[in-house]
């Protein structure tokens, strides 16, 4: 029987990611994927002639250059391609939009408020001094505070010298944004409900809190802190689709003389005397290797692959506890051709962008009342995009792919679980939206993916339709992530390691938790680390 | 084309006398300014400089931003507001004046115009709308942006009153330096500051901008004996640095937009403390800026430079002693009105006093495609490097 150096379970972009990075330091890596495609939540696939979707995640931005750099993955395939703007159609037949010219931008705030068109740039600093701290900390394993290890201690006083680095009054407001709501962080700069509506959202995005909840500014942070080539918190299409960046991660992979075998997932991770010796297919196929890397959720590595009698029972309890609150849906549809938004006048840019039809702060709270209990949102909230204005490779000349990421979608109706009339009442509330700003939208559906959580888990396999693969509160952040105590990839069983969305620094299409594991894992294993160091933020 | 909502059509409006600019840019040099697209040379740079300070030189004010403040407390809350002491500014007088933020730090640096006893005009680089609104709680006053609503152009140079005074308007010539009135040319009703930005005489003129290419043509058909014509944005830059002044987010950044909190500075660092009044009261920054005098804390100097050689300094890093870092050049050029090679400079403190003696900068001279290192010595002067009498002479001689 072959035994590999390394066994990597699922094929989504951290598993890939760190697949790679071992690959290319000389191990012998294996990575298996349920699915009969490869993946995860950055997919692409047709499922209509003609047409391509991104099935899951929609946008990118978050994805580090680095990795692009030190995987050559535009060598491989990958283009990044910046989009244009956005807007909130608001309920009085209306409109916001944001530019990405800056002067364009504050007239169309000054549009709705003199004030906060001249409120914005304030705001824009303030976000940006947080994504200066934040930044530096996503390609570094956190420290364990509770370690004497000299690199934890390192750790921790790079963290502490960055904390205290910075000036009284940043101190305050970094302790304050990292624990309010973004509802009362906008408060702070902003009077008009639909400027408000609007830039709530990235706060929202994925999380089971809604915006009044305390902990969502930090989301807001999350979406904010990536970049498209340096511009930071812009957000772009991957040519062909989300798919196209674990696409490029697979050549890559090969190019290094790593393996994929799809069409079978992992029934069982093998533990032997406490050690992971390897894993058990669904197809009975027993591979063995030196170390299994799980990009699995947490709760589904261990409740689901690991024989809860091999681990610590603390740590099962910590696991079960784990919050992977699945909130948010996704319609991915194809169009015979443009929606029409009389809203919007002829030839505007934004709806090259993001589009929403929420345009306030308390109906996206109304939104999550519904989730908390247990409906999916009469009124939902949506973040809409129409990828194919600026990428030509997923639809037709003049037919279109639109992507509809939607909020609130509970993991279970009233306890129970969805069923197919949920799943299409749900859609109804999302194309009805659309059809109230875009009349004749409907008669423009050609076909129509409709996910709820019961398919994000069924098919990706994020437990309970968690697209963080666990919420990203600061209880469960940095050092708290997944847990207490296994923030460093590691794991109570050992050579079983984590590397997936579920650990630091969290979701998104980021790739720094497969990086980060895989640092881990060659130091572990003295190897030499052939990856380029975080970039500076200057 | 009314429709507000099309504004993405023009990201770069156009300022009210944009016809007139557009058909005498015959360079077609453009550069934005606060949302507007800016002439920064018509024809050549050089002679627009020199009609600066030889004949007269008209240019494009309208994209500052202005910001009218009215109501019963409008000298109040101005007060409360900047460092310098409102109750001083006569009505039909314009003070240079800045504001801070509570730590003291400056916000911008602006003018002040008293048209009535509780009306004011201020005038500034950046956009301060939220930061006036807080800071008139419990003010009664008014505060509305007019930038759009006001068209205003700066006529300077030795023969600037030559042209009012064939424009008809001999009555301007009674107008002392940072004194303004209304007076009317060819019926278009015109309010005229004696103000600029260049350290020459010189005069701005403010109008509805309905009246703004009347206003523009009749400047011209007075000009056109005394060498008046249009200058962009690179002229003036040129005369501003003669003259020593400074511009928020070139030689000091606003404090409100520093993303690192270490770049805001104080007056006393950026050469504003003469305008603080620590006596007129409470004002924003003043617990800051009080304790930061008697503490003798300030950082950092802001120093006028007369550089060795003909290479403008531009961006340069300053050393004391030739090696150890000391600060950097925010602006800098070769001034044909003096003839020396001169610099604003953002210097650390006390190196600016104790090695006055001592400083260098570094430039890069790149010359046909391979740099030429140079390390010239700099020395501290007064600012501003070039003044002339006939600046404030009153009545204003014509050339």
């Amino acid at each position: 029987m072959k035994f590999h150096d390394a066994i990597v379970v699922g094929a989504g972009h951290n598993g890939l990611v760190a697949a790679c990075y071992l690959a290319k330091a000389g191990l012998d890596v294996l990575v298996v994927e349920k699915n009969d495609w490869i993946g995860g939540a950055a997919v692409s696939r047709s499922l209509h002639p003609g047409f391509t979707y991104s099935n899951c995640s929609y946008v990118s931005s978050l994805l580090r250059p680095e990795i692009m750099r030190d995987l050559d993955l535009p060598r491989h395939g990958l283009q990044i391609l910046p989009y244009e703007g956005g807007a909130v159609f608001t309920r009085d037949g209306g409109y916001l939009a944001m530019y990405r010219d800056h002067d364009a931008n504050r007239r169309e705030f000054a549009r709705h408020s003199p004030r906060d068109a001249e409120a914005y740039d304030r705001y824009a600093r303030d976000i940006l001094r947080q994504c200066r701290f934040i930044r530096p900390l996503l390609m570094r394993t956190p420290p364990d505070p509770t370690s004497f290890k000299p690199r934890d201690l390192s750790e921790l006083a790079f963290l502490g010298r960055k904390f205290f680095g910075l000036t009284e009054t940043e101190r305050y407001d970094m302790i304050r944004f990292w624990t309010m709501s973004i509802s009362d962080f906008l408060d702070e700069y902003f009077e008009h409900p639909v400027i408000k509506a609007y830039l709530a959202v990235s706060a929202i995005i994925g999380t089971a809190l809604g915006p009044m909840s305390p902990g969502s500014a930090y989301v807001l942070l999350h979406h904010y802190m990536g970049d498209v080539d340096g511009n930071v918190g812009a957000w772009g299409f991957a040519r062909g689709g989300m798919g196209s960046i674990t696409q490029a991660l697979a050549k890559s992979l090969e190019a290094a003389g790593g393996k994929i075998r799809a069409g079978s997932g992992v029934a069982r991770i093998l533990v032997e005397k406490g050690r992971a010796v390897g894993v058990v297919l669904d197809n009975g196929d027993e591979l063995r290797a030196r170390r299994v890397i799980s990009n699995l959720d947490l709760k589904r590595t261990f409740l689901t692959c690991v024989d809860e009698k091999d681990l610590p029972a603390p740590f099962v309890k910590q696991v079960r506890r784990f919050k992977t609150r699945g909130s948010s849906g996704k319609l991915n549809i194809a169009l015979d051709g443009l929606p029409r938004f009389p809203a919007l006048p002829d030839g505007s840019p934004c709806i090259k962008g993001d589009l929403h039809f929420t345009d306030s702060v308390e109906r996206m709270e109304r939104a999550y009342d519904d989730w908390k209990a247990g409906h999916f949102s009469a009124d939902p909230f949506q973040d809409m995009m129409i990828p194919t204005l600026i990428d030509p490779t997923m639809a037709p000349p003049g037919k279109h792919f639109m992507s509809c990421f939607v909020q609130y979608a509970p993991p279970k109706i009233e306890g129970r679980d969805w069923g197919d009339a949920d799943r299409d009442a749900f859609a109804e509330t999302v194309i009805a939206q659309i059809e109230a700003h875009a009349p004749g939208f409907r008669n423009l559906i050609l076909h129509m993916e409709v996910r709820t959580p019961r398919e994000l888990e069924a098919e990706v396999g994020l437990t309970e339709g968690n697209i963080f693969q666990g919420e990203l509160t600061f209880d469960q952040l940095l050092f708290n992530r997944p847990v207490p105590g296994a923030s460093q990839y590691r794991s109570p069983v050992k050579d079983l390691w984590m590397c997936g969305s579920t650990t630091h620094p969290g979701g998104g299409v980021m790739g720094a938790p497969g990086r980060n594991a895989a640092a881990e894992i060659l130091r572990d294993a003295r190897k030499p680390l052939a990856m380029s160091d975080a970039y500076a933020v200057l | 084309m009314n429709d507000p909502r099309l504004h993405f059509n023009t990201p770069l409006k156009t300022t009210p006398f944009h016809p007139r600019i557009a058909a005498a840019n015959r360079l077609n040099a453009w550069g934005p300014w606060g949302g507007y697209s800016t002439a920064l040379v018509f024809d050549d740079e050089a002679m627009e400089h020199t009609a600066i300070r030889n004949q007269a030189s008209l240019y494009d004010l309208s994209p500052m931003t202005k910001y009218r403040v009215a109501g019963p407390d409008a000298a109040a809350f101005l007060d409360r507001l900047t460092i310098r002491n409102v109750a001083k500014l006569a009505v039909g007088a314009v003070h240079y004046t800045a504001w801070c933020d509570d730590e003291g730090k400056v916000l911008d640096d602006g003018t002040l115009f008293r048209l009535a006893e509780n009306d004011f005009r201020l005038c500034c680089q950046e956009r301060h709308l939220p930061w006036l609104l807080d800071s008139a709680f419990g003010y009664d006053v008014t505060i509305d942006d007019e930038t759009e609503s006001v068209a205003a152009l700066s006529l300077q140079g030795p023969c600037s009153f030559a042209v009012l005074k064939r424009a008809g308007l001999d009555a301007v010539a009674a107008l002392k330096p940072f004194r303004m009135a209304e007076f009317a040319i060819g019926g278009i009703p015109v309010m005229i500051s004696r103000t600029g930005f260049t350290g020459d005489l010189g005069y701005e003129l403010w109008t509805a901008p309905d009246y703004a290419l009347a206003l523009w043509d009749r400047l011209f058909d007075a000009g056109s004996l005394h060498g008046l014509r249009p200058i962009g944005t690179n002229a003036l830059n040129l005369a501003r640095i003669e003259a020593g002044f400074i511009i928020a987010n070139m030689d000091f950044v606003p404090a409100d937009i520093a993303v690192r909190a270490d770049r805001a500075r104080s007056p006393f660092e950026i050469g504003l403390d003469w305008m603080i009044d620590f006596d007129k009261g409470h004002f924003n920054g003043r617990r800051a800026l009080l304790a930061e005098k008697q503490a003798g804390s300030s950082r950092w100097a802001l120093v006028g430079l007369d550089i060795d050689g003909n290479v403008a300094a531009d961006h340069a890093i300053v050393y004391a002693g030739r090696t150890r870092e000391v600060g950097v050049v925010t602006a800098a050029a070769w001034s044909p009105s003096v003839k020396r090679n001169i610099a604003l400079a953002m210097i650390e403190r006390p190196f600016h006093a104790e090695h006055s003696g001592d400083l260098w900068v570094e430039i890069y001279a790149l010359r046909e495609l391979q740099y030429q290192k140079l390390m010239m010595r700099a020395r501290i002067v007064d600012r501003p490097f070039f003044s002339h009498s006939r600046r404030r002479a009153t009545p204003p001689a014509e050339f």
